[in-house]
């Protein structure tokens, strides 16, 4: 079997399984979010933290619950790093430098998990297992908590309560997060990623010299690392590292969970707002733009014309043998369409246009799916817009599943739609106009605009993977990227929210043949068009000036 | 509850409703080029910025040409002058679609003017109805002063000097001011024909008119107001739509500002690149960094929209439909349920005869015959529908009442409920002598009886089953030997039963099946009972139907589904009218109806013709449509002036980006001048379109969203492609452009 093949086996059986969880997954998590049972441990949690689960929230409380929860979150980590010399299990690393602490506290919260520092080299156990892990969980919660609000808001009608973003957060931990990450790491382990307290070790190499090796609580990150879509790894390789990722068979494991709730997602949807065909349609939305990505950067790496490439067939630099480049094209591919980052080969080293593809995919939003929750509400806004200009051209006020999409809906949305753009190209311009900050640049050229562009762009879209080539843990790097990764995260949750409680206050349209059909291929092409024309109007000069003239000959 | 009869409008009725289909097509006027040519003053007048900051996306444009005008004084070059023309005339394009916009309104307007002549009223002070006209107490006052509930009194040939009721005596008025309509309309106190408007003039006889507007609200100012687009607001849709044109254009200034820097690093990259039109060591030029900004802004749609909302109101205005607000218009686009009264609407005002049912051992012809007879000088619709139906049916040749010598005809009463003729013999001595009698059945029957005859069994089963299909039965009978002296001679017998039937206008059920493809119910009001009213809904198509109709029913009824989250339309005339036209989402007030209702209402059928309804709910999809496809293709256009300007910004520096100029325009000067020109002729040539509206098929959503995807985002894809290489072939030989 040639790796072609088994590239497109391994491509063909992830597409497969997650075709497979979509509908018990999918009906699962919405029985999670509409169930009114409370379990015990949660009842317990819900005492201590001094919330009434059965009080719902106006949109306006349900924000003000997810900003405070994350702002604790911020203050809490930026502490637990900054003060890290003084705390237990350290490996003798002292506190993280403000900048950088507060980089990574940004990202962390934010379920960016961009990462200015090389893990097994700054952080011990402690933290890593405490701080960073405990963030790889909520942040994923709290993606998922605002998604489900939003789902709400065309559920339900006539009223101002979106739910309990403290049931939602905890609901999501509880349920679905814990119970799998369990499971999973168990099976990581089997598969050889470590599990240990193991101070660092010095081994002799087969070579003769001397290495020193990091263990840690390994397994138990990895696991909620591509679960919830974090990707911020364990050690400075991230899941190329043998210890995070040591198999095949676990580099497929990683790659299904970090897809599985994003993929699943639109069936909760469908299913909350009593038609599945709706969440049919916004995930085949998902699945036509990963396929076509998947492809694409297939290709690009496949068939790159170079002296190398051509040799051997492919562009191997960067990439591990043990993955060999298809599963590494479909892992890179996976990690920038979810919000997840983790990589498992170097991206700075993809083809000029195989990185454009990876570049367009984080362009895209994140939402091809996206991350764990924004993945949703980012498809669901990009459908608002498609169903606006597509209702006009039917010749009535558009209405989204009941819901009339007029100016305040149209507002909100396009906020949404302007945010992340405009943070991506003002750091990337802020950036290239600062001779200090071009000085950190190792690469000149359209290359090394590329590079820029990726930080700011995976900054800016909470993914957290980079291309390097720039020396990130600066003071204005880290201050720069640690805001936009805030501003990225939060302010599309505001709008995203008042959309909800706007759509939760109309009385519903019902539904007649003069309405838009939102479960057709139809529409099904009209969204995919409406995010592709959006993303390529907005990012085409940077783009042109970036890969395309490092790889158009 | 009340009903229009067209036939008793007599503007309504020069043309028969029912006899010709409406086009499919909405039809907007042309645009005559001479509109162009007499719009342009105004289109350079609304340069000003004061008021063109009102549309943000051109306001961009002027001030992206302004910029231009002063770099090209600077730095003097064919290029820049020519970027610069090109981007006022941008301006200028997008101005002139709305001044012709505007212009067409403007025209009505001044037609509107000369109607509103300053007349002079002559004022009834301490008049009560019923009394006398004392000249004494007739006081002249100006028309502008005169109050709501002043009494005038207007004679033939004078001018009614504000809108009111008329509160005593009958005339005809020339309305053709307003409606454009010539034939005189009758206007009468009491009932639901007593409104009339101001401006308008009393042709014959006398009548007393109250005033019911305020002075400088008179409905022919609402009007000009309305066509002139004076006070026009921008409609919901029309806000969520700016709000989406505004984050765009936010968007490519921001795609654009960010690119100078990542410009002036690649320029600098690239030291032996010399410096360009485009490029410089300072990044792009000011010049091409606008034309790029100008190219990427929605500006085709930012030009048209304000046109094609003030086109969507001319388009009612052209139909004789006037609406108090855009709003209303678009509410119109999104109707869910339309109550249409049956009458004048889905069946023609009259009944016909459909068939004649002999009883007992009667001959069809001998029916046919006394039924013709008894309608000879019956001169209701009904009656001269069964003379020609014994004429076209059975060959009966059409008399005249005249002929009949020893004929004498028997109107019509209240009270006798028959009508028919009574035929002497031609001599006493031939006996016969015959009396023809039809009218409804207990009526008619009765008649039989008194002179002695009895009906026939199968005539009480005939008239049922006529009722219960939904047609109205007339009973026809004769008595025989009226000449002879002694009643024993006489001999009364029932002849048959002639069938009336409601006639549902021609085409209806298709545009029903229309309707309902576009999601739409139509609901037909009548005060028929249910039995009749199944039946009539039934052949015409109608998806449901509210019997003996009364209007609190009709209001429920529009409560009950707008409560369901649908929008209602419907029409009415009538006082009684007025609350639930103001609830309808789209009241549609007959011109002919009562002040009461056209002040409920939120549009005027000048026509008074209910069967307007549908179109103007075409109208209203026509206007979201248009701007919904413009938008689709202008966004659409960008692709391609992207594929033109940044090949040409950055070939130079980067070659390989020349792989994206799959134009292959003459240079980089020709390509960012024809993306530019391209961006502004398209303006130009959408005007038509604009004002005209898309065309406008009704079908369901789904096929319409194809279409118009295929046509607008497909077309909108590829069309500046092959415009921007047309443009580029021409001005590739201007001198200074290389």
């Amino acid at each position: 079997m040639n790796t072609t093949t088994a590239g497109i086996i391994f491509a063909a059986s992830l597409a497969i399984a997650l075709g497979l969880t979509y509908r018990p997954f999918g009906d699962y998590m919405a029985r999670v979010y509409t169930s009114g049972h409370h379990l015990r441990a949660e009842k317990v949690i819900y005492r201590l933290v001094g919330v009434n689960p059965d009080a719902d929230q106006r949109w306006s409380t349900y924000l003000r619950s997810v900003l405070a929860f994350s702002l604790v979150s911020v203050v809490f980590l930026y502490a637990f790093l900054r003060l890290q010399g003084h705390l237990l299990l350290n490996l003798g690393f002292a506190g993280m430098e403000q900048g950088q602490a507060f980089n990574t506290a940004a990202s962390f919260v934010t379920n960016t998990n961009w990462q200015s520092y090389s893990g097994e080299s700054t952080l011990g156990y402690l933290v890593q297992m405490s701080g960073l892990a405990v963030q790889n969980f909520t942040s994923a919660a709290v993606g998922i908590a605002v998604a489900i609000a939003l789902v709400r808001g065309f559920s339900r009608n006539r009223t101002d309560q979106l739910g309990n973003f403290w049931v939602d957060l905890v609901r999501t931990v509880v349920r679905i997060l814990l119970p799998i990450s369990v499971i999973g790491a168990i099976i990581l382990i089997a598969g050889g990623v470590v599990q240990n307290f193991h101070h660092v070790q010095t081994v002799a190499t087969v070579a003769g010299g001397e290495q020193t090796v990091t263990g840690g609580p390994v397994a138990s990150q990895e696991i909620i690392k591509e679960f919830g879509t974090n990707g911020g790894g364990f050690y400075n390789a991230n899941s190329a590292h043998p210890f995070e990722n040591p198999a095949t068979w676990t580099n497929w494991l990683e790659i299904y969970l970090l897809l599985a709730i994003a993929f699943s997602l639109p069936r909760t949807f469908g299913k909350m707002v009593g038609d599945t065909r709706q969440g049919l349609a916004i995930v085949s939305v998902m699945v036509v733009l990963a396929l076509t990505s998947m492809f694409l950067v297939h290709g690009f790496q496949m068939a790159h014309h170079g002296t190398v490439p051509a040799s051997v067939g492919a562009a191997t630099e960067g990439t591990e043998t043990r993955f060999g480049v298809p599963n590494s094209a479909t892992f890179a591919a996976a990690t920038t369409l979810t919000s997840t980052g983790a990589v498992n080969s170097f991206h700075d080293s993809y083809t000029s246009l195989g990185g454009a593809v990876l570049l367009l995919n984080m362009m895209l939003g994140e939402i091809a799916p996206g991350g764990t929750g924004s993945g949703l509400y980012g498809m669901l806004i990009i459908a608002v817009l498609a169903v606006f200009v597509g209702g006009l051209m039917i010749g009535r006020t558009p209405e989204y599943l009941g819901k009339k999409i007029a100016a305040r809906e149209v507002k909100f949305a396009a906020l949404y739609i302007l945010t992340t753009p405009t943070l991506v190209l003002g750091v990337t311009a802020l950036a290239m106009a600062l001779p200090g900050e071009r000085a950190n640049m190792l690469n000149s050229g359209a290359h090394g605009l590329s590079e820029v562009l990726y930080a700011a762009t995976s900054a800016a879209n909470n993914n957290g993977s980079a291309f390097a080539g720039i020396t990130v843990n600066t003071n204005w790097w880290n201050t720069a990227l640690g805001i936009s990764m805030l501003l990225a995260r939060f302010l599309p949750i505001v709008f995203v929210l008042g959309l909800a409680g706007s759509l939760a206050q109309q009385k519903p349209v019902p539904p007649s043949t003069g309405t838009l059909p939102t479960h057709r291929p139809l529409f099904v092409g009209l969204v995919a068009g409406v995010a592709l024309i959006v993303v390529a109007l907005t990012y085409f000069p940077a783009i042109a000036l970036g890969p395309f003239a490092e790889g158009l000959h | 509850m009340s009903t229009v009869t067209v036939n008793e409008n007599p503007a309504g009725s020069l043309r028969d409703p029912g006899s010709s289909r409406p086009p499919r097509r909405v039809q907007g006027g042309l645009l005559d080029p001479k509109m162009l040519v007499r719009s342009t003053p105004d289109a350079f007048r609304k340069l000003n910025p004061t008021t063109l900051w009102r549309n943000p996306v051109m306001f961009i444009v002027e001030i992206g040409a302004v910029f231009t005008t002063a770099l090209a004084i600077r730095d003097a070059t064919a290029f820049a002058w020519l970027i610069v023309v090109w981007l006022w005339l941008t301006v200028v394009f997008a101005n002139l679609a709305e001044a012709v916009a505007e212009g067409r309104g403007k025209a009505q307007a001044d037609a509107l003017r000369k109607a509103k002549t300053d007349t002079v009223a002559r004022r009834l002070a301490g008049w009560e109805p019923g009394q006398v006209i004392d000249a004494a107490r007739i006081e002249r006052v100006p028309a502008p002063s005169l109050l709501k509930g002043d009494r005038v009194v207007v004679e033939a040939g004078e001018f009614i000097p504000g809108d009111g009721d008329v509160i005593e005596g009958i005339a005809s008025v020339d309305e053709s001011a307003i409606t454009g309509e010539s034939a005189p309309v009758i206007r009468e106190s009491g009932g639901d024909r007593s409104a009339v408007t101001g401006g308008t003039r009393v042709l014959s006889d006398q009548i007393i008119v109250e005033i019911t507007q305020k002075p400088g609200e008179s409905f022919i100012d609402r009007m000009i107001a309305l066509v002139e687009g004076a006070n026009r607001q921008k409609t919901p849709n029309e806000v969520a739509l700016n709000i989406l044109l505004a984050s765009l254009t936010i968007i490519f200034l921001l795609a654009v500002a960010t690119l100078q820097p990542l410009a002036i690093f690649s320029k600098a990259q690239q030291p032996g690149v010399p410096d360009s039109a485009a490029l410089n060591a300072n990044g792009v030029t000011g010049i091409v960094l606008v034309s790029l900004v100008v190219c990427l802004i929605p500006t085709t749609i930012g030009a048209l929209l304000s046109a094609i909302g003030i086109a969507g109101m001319d388009r009612l205005v052209q139909r004789n439909v006037l609406a108090m607000s855009g709003r209303a218009v678009e509410a119109a686009g999104d109707v869910n349920t339309l109550l249409l009264d049956k009458t004048g609407t889905i069946t023609l005002g009259n009944r016909e005869a459909r068939a004649f049912i002999p009883v007992g051992d009667v001959d069809e012809h001998e029916l046919a015959d006394a039924a013709q007879l008894s309608s000879l000088a019956d001169e209701t619709p009904e009656g001269r529908s069964i003379v020609v139906f014994a004429k076209t049916t059975y060959g009966l040749r059409e008399r005249t009442a005249g002929e009949l010598s020893t004929a004498t005809f028997v109107a019509f009463t209240a009270q006798t409920r028959m009508s028919g003729v009574d035929l002497a013999a031609p001599g006493p001595q031939d006996g016969g002598g015959r009396q023809i009698r039809k009218g409804a059945a207990t009526a008619v029957l009765a008649w039989v009886r008194e002179n002695g005859g009895t009906a026939p069994n199968d005539t009480g089963q005939v008239v049922d089953g006529i009722s219960a299909s939904g047609g109205t039965p007339l009973v026809v009978a004769e008595v025989t030997g009226t000449s002879a002296d002694e009643s024993a001679g006489r001999t009364a017998r029932v002849l048959g039963v002639i069938q009336l039937k409601d006639i549902v206008k021609s085409g209806m059920r298709e545009r029903f099946d229309e309707m309902r493809s576009m999601g739409i119910r139509t609901v037909m009001i009548t005060g028929d009972n249910p039995l009749t009213a199944r039946a009539i809904a039934d052949e015409a198509g109608v998806d449901d139907f509210l019997a003996e109709a009364t209007p609190q029913d009709k209001l429920a009824l529009i409560k009950r589904e707008q409560d369901g989250g649908k929008l209602v339309a419907m029409t009415g005339d009538g006082t009684n009218d007025a609350p639930a036209l103001a609830q309808a989402d789209v009241g549609v007030a007959m011109n002919t109806g009562t002040s009461a209702a056209k002040e409920a209402g939120n549009m005027v059928d000048l026509d008074s013709n209910p069967t307007k309804l549908i179109e103007i709910v075409e109208i209203g999809k026509q206007l979201l449509i248009t701007r919904g496809a413009l938008t689709t293709f202008s966004i659409a256009n960008d692709v391609a002036k992207y594929f033109a300007i940044i090949p040409a910004m950055f070939a130079a520096v980067y070659p390989g980006l020349d792989k994206l100029n799959i134009m292959r325009l003459h240079s980089p000067e020709s390509a960012i001048l024809s993306a530019v020109i391209f961006n502004a002729l398209i303006i130009l040539a959408l005007i038509p379109l604009a004002l005209r509206g898309v065309r406008y098929t009704p079908s369901n959503a789904a096929a319409m969203l194809r279409r118009n995807l295929y046509i607008y985002g497909l077309g909108g894809l590829i069309i500046p492609f092959i415009g921007i290489k047309l443009v580029d072939l021409v001005i590739q030989f201007i001198p200074g452009v290389r």
